[in-house]
């Protein structure tokens, strides 16, 4: 296949339009900054600082306003400005999972998304997953199977886990792997988190 | 005399069964907070300017464009001018200000100046014929002589002929005393001449020899010998939570300080003489962990930093936190371990004679010497060590420091030899359980159960899987001890006149569930329920706890509570006697009521019984015996055995963990739900390590090239197969007392899938992580593909 063929290191400064849609599409985290770029997305892009501009977020319904640099990432903003700190930073560069919220229903590595950038988009994190102070069906079963331990990555594989199961109530063990793969845990929870998917797709609870 | 001993299980409503952690809820729903979180008005953010060279000289340092800079509320240097650093990211100055941005901001903005000076990383081969290293004995060198059991007239003999380097305090005597060291290996330490260390600026460190039987003469009449070279690299604690801590003064001289440590009750006596400030002032507080595995036990440098610099600001608090790349570099590692073996065996497959020469690295330190061979006696051995000092951060205590590397080592000859002599390493492993020390029976026994549990008779086979296409399936072993006695804990518990009950202890909860086999060990001796047992941790203000490290919280925290359990309610039934026109020794408590053991209608309600307490309530102090004394209701000395089923794809190299089996003992085990999933927890830990993990140091910069969680792997879910745990239980079990059950599951996995894949393959692939490469590499050599 022609995109299998290794690249010369100039190939990647004629970035095409089309390319560049695709990448965007990948998501909102992926930062482009090649000059050529902007020229093809012939857009005027604003300038935000340096320094502290006022940012609005909606998390969890609410809106939450704060004066932030702009390089402050979402999951910064949340923890250090709300003190919604259930998402926790572990690796601070989207390979742990750790810091994982909803963003338009999606889950997203709030370490790789700016605050800025979110602005606009519904953040729902695992305080507003809580039913008040009794706890989400999910929630229940991480307890119930002990898929905790020290409990430091377990607000990030619930928000994963609470999505994955509405997206696919009944999942196979298979989808089960592949779905619940994003996050990373040290303690070694995963077979309680398994038992989790599975119980709730009805399966034999281990 | 109070009758403490553990009751059968079989009578007891919580102990020995299945029970929820009572931290569970508050963790899954986010609300638990950690150091990471600790958030107050006013917090500033700490960074720290660290060393860019594995090795150089500070020369200068410029601090005085980062003083101007708007925010930054406190500098402070940490290493002058002129000091030699020994490894990259090492402290050089602090910052604080009022947001991590104008910290990091600060840290770019400070000039450092340095004469780099020639590193060293490699942790490859030492050179032949190195001489043996007859300089004075370091603190170091005695502590690992002591991890490796060197007899004792050997360690006597090089005492005397060395001398050592350094003089110890009474607390640290104490302590290798408390250890296990033998008073007549502690007095020839004592008359041992103090000599000024050894200047040697080669950085490999050649132990003498040790000997024992005729080495030679066994391998010369041995039906088989076999000669390989095995290895486990460095690998990371990676702890989710990194390591830090946020330091607040009110007044002068008065600390307060959140951190992340599995050492609660050990930090105060830490950060006193650094601070200049009587550790009776200094409040250390944490409700939650994010992981430790041996990284946790200091406060260290950067801690002392932060209070400093919180001083400097006026008192505000200052978080320090450690970047996940700072983790990678300055905050721990477990050490390699390297060894060429040659291993001997009769024809009935009983080992006759092992010969190492072993070599790793722990950073500057060198780095501990592996117990090889591991567990088993091998009567006839000779074996040298060679610790390579290195460039790089030192190695801390990583879950069962050394006994991974040495049972991969071990387990991996013994497995080769058994291929040689075409014999299953089961029957070979039984054919040596004379020589498998003190713990022989519980694996005999547990070898049985794994052997079911993984199918072993119908689905091994020998060396190198002929059924055809790419994918190869193969089974391996391993087994594992550890010691595991409690450490001291002292412990308030509290009954109150309405009938609640609370205890205080200053320990913490790594995950473990801590606070849930206290709870349980107080619920059932009260006869009340888990829910009306408060237990607080956390606050150096409680009766100090031993640290969590070597496996040794389980049976320090339940003794003790089960002591002040057991007098509190002794002390209640004297109060209730009265009421129920009964003796005391009459008296019992179950299901919630106080009763006369002949005549249950006769009893009071707890909540009754209770009230008969007077106004204030009755506190207990439960603590341990010392440990001079043999230990009563905890124990030490655990075995475990583990197999592994992979799949190997001799194509690409890809190794799958199918499924694995561990069948553990430690005593009598509290809570069943808790020690299944910390086991399962050692196993995908251990199938992370063997498979994925690797510390790589960069030998022209000496920098760590993966210092992150994209680079540096760890098992996700979808890498970990079916886990299997069964916990040996009963007689000869439940009666040794409570044993610690952290340290010894994640022993085996590395060296049982290691194993498997020799099975699966043909071939051995020498060193871990198992990764496509290596596999490949291995099947250039030989085996099935």
């Amino acid at each position: 296949m022609a995109d299998d063929r290794p690249r010369k290191p100039e190939d990647n400064s004629g970035v095409t339009r089309r390319d560049f849609m695709k990448v965007s599409a990948v998501g909102v985290a992926v930062p482009v900054v090649l000059g050529s770029v902007m020229d093809a997305a012939a857009e005027e892009v604003p300038i935000q600082g340096p320094g502290k501009v006022p940012i609005t977020l909606q998390v969890n319904g609410k809106k939450l306003s704060a004066q932030l640099e702009p390089r402050v990432t979402l999951l910064d903003a949340l923890r250090d400005n709300f003190d919604l700190t259930g998402a926790k930073r572990v690796c601070d560069r989207g390979a742990c999972g750790a810091c994982t919220v909803l963003m338009d229903g999606k889950p997203v590595y709030a370490c790789a998304i700016l605050a800025i950038d979110a602005q606009g988009r519904m953040i729902t994190t695992i305080e507003a997953l809580a039913e008040g102070d009794s706890l989400s069906p999910v929630m229940q079963a991480f307890v119930a199977h002990d898929a905790q331990q020290c409990g430091f990555c377990t607000p990030g594989f619930i928000v994963t886990t609470t999505n994955f199961l509405q997206k696919q109530p009944a999942p196979t063990a298979e989808e089960i792997r592949h779905g619940l793969s994003g996050n990373f845990c040290r303690c070694g929870t995963y077979d309680g988190i398994r038992a989790v998917a599975l119980a709730h797709a009805g399966g034999k609870q281990s | 005399m109070s009758q403490y001993s553990w009751p059968d299980p079989a009578t007891q409503p919580l102990l020995g069964k299945k029970i929820l952690r009572i931290d569970g809820p508050s963790k899954s729903s986010g609300r638990a907070k950690y150091t990471y979180d600790y958030n107050p008005d006013g917090l500033l953010a700490g960074k720290i300017v660290r060393c860019p060279y594995a090795h150089a000289r500070i020369t200068s340092i410029d601090t005085s464009a980062a003083e101007k800079m708007p925010g930054v509320k406190a500098i402070e240097i940490v290493q002058k001018p002129g000091t030699e650093i020994f490894w990259a990211g090492d402290e050089i100055v602090g910052v604080a200000a009022v947001d991590e941005g104008t910290a990091e901001d600060a840290v770019r903005a400070i000039k450092v100046g340095y004469e780099v000076l020639p590193h060293f990383v490699s942790d490859a081969e030492p050179p032949k014929n190195l001489a043996p290293d007859t300089g004075p004995i370091s603190q170091d060198d005695f502590e690992s002589m002591e991890d490796n059991q060197v007899p004792d007239d050997e360690a006597i003999a090089i005492l005397k002929k060395q001398g050592v380097s350094f003089t110890a305090d009474e607390k640290w005597y104490k302590s290798m005393e408390g250890e296990g060291t033998d008073p007549k290996v502690i007095a020839a330490l004592r008359a041992a001449k103090v000599l000024p260390p050894s200047e040697s600026k080669s950085p490999y460190k050649r132990t003498a020899t040790q000997k024992q039987g005729d080495p030679d003469k066994a391998f010369a009449s041995a039906a088989a010998t076999h000669e390989g070279v095995y290895g486990v690299p460095c690998i990371v604690h990676c702890c989710m939570e990194s390591h830090g801590s946020a330091s607040e003064w009110g007044g002068s001289n008065d600390l307060t300080v959140h951190i992340s440590t599995q050492n609660l009750s050990g930090i105060a006596a830490q950060m006193a003489e650094p601070l200049n400030t009587p550790a009776a002032n200094i409040r250390v507080l944490q409700q939650n962990i994010g992981g430790g595995f041996g990284s946790k036990f200091a406060a260290d440098r950067w801690d002392i930093v932060a209070a400093k610099l919180s001083k400097s600001a006026g008192g505000k608090p200052v978080k320090m936190m450690l970047t996940r790349e700072e983790e990678f570099e300055v905050a721990g590692m477990r050490p390699s371990a390297y060894a060429r073996v040659k291993l001997a065996a009769d024809k009935s497959g009983k080992l006759v004679a092992w010969q190492s020469n072993s070599w790793g690295t722990g950073g500057m330190g060198g780095g501990g010497t592996p117990p090889i061979p591991y567990i088993f006696d091998v009567p006839n051995q000779r074996k040298q060590h060679t610790a390579v000092a290195t460039n790089q951060g030192s190695a801390r205590a990583w879950r069962a420091p050394n006994h991974p590397q040495a049972a991969l080592i071990t387990m991996a000859a013994f497995e080769d030899l058994a291929a040689q002599l075409k014999m299953d390493p089961v029957d070979m492993l039984r054919a040596n359980m004379d020589i498998l020390g003190p713990r022989a029976k519980t694996y005999a026994e547990e070898l049985e159960i794994a052997e079911q549990l993984m199918g072993w008779k119908q689905n091994w086979h020998p060396r190198g899987d002929k059924t055809a296409g790419p994918v190869k399936r193969g089974l391996g072993l391993s087994i594992h001890t550890w010691g595991g006695r409690g450490h001291n804990s002292d412990q308030d518990l509290s009954i109150h006149p309405d009938g609640s009950v609370d205890l205080k202890v200053g320990s913490q909860d790594l995950g473990t569930g801590t606070r849930t086999i206290i709870a349980m060990v107080i619920a059932d001796t009260l006869g009340i329920p888990l829910e009306q047992v408060t237990v607080h941790i956390g606050d150096n203000r409680y009766p100090p706890s031993g640290g969590s490290g070597g496996s040794t919280t389980v049976g320090g925290v339940s003794s003790a509570a089960r002591r002040g359990a057991v007098d509190a309610r002794d002390m209640l039934l004297e109060k209730v006697a009265p009421a129920l026109k009964a003796k005391p020794e009459e008296l019992e408590v179950a299901n919630g009521v106080v009763r006369v053991k002949t005549d249950p209608s006769r009893s009071l309600s707890w909540k009754d019984a209770c009230a008969k307490i007077g106004a204030v309530p009755l506190t207990v102090r439960g603590k341990n015996p010392d440990k001079s004394k043999p230990p009563d209701l905890t124990n030490s000395g655990v075995g475990g055995v583990q197999m592994a089923d992979v799949s190997v794809d001799a194509e690409t190299g890809i190794v799958r963990v199918n499924k694995m089996v561990a069948v553990q003992d430690c005593g009598l085990v509290v809570n069943v739900e808790t020690a299944e999933s910390q086991v399962k927890g050692a196993l995908i830990m251990g199938i992370s390590y063997a498979l994925y993990e690797e510390k790589i140091l960069d030998p022209v910069t000496g920098r760590v090239l993966n210092p992150n969680l994209e680079f540096y792997r760890l098992a996700g879910l979808n890498d970990v197969g079916e886990l299997v745990v069964h916990m040996m239980t009963g007689k000869g079990y439940d009666d040794r007392g409570v044993i610690g059950l952290a340290e010894p599951p994640v022993v085996s996995p590395g060296a049982a899938i290691s194993n498997a894949v020799a099975n699966a393959i043909g071939v051995r692939v020498p060193f871990l992580p198992l990764t496509p490469a290596r596999v490949i590499d291995a099947l250039e050599q030989g085996g099935v593909a």
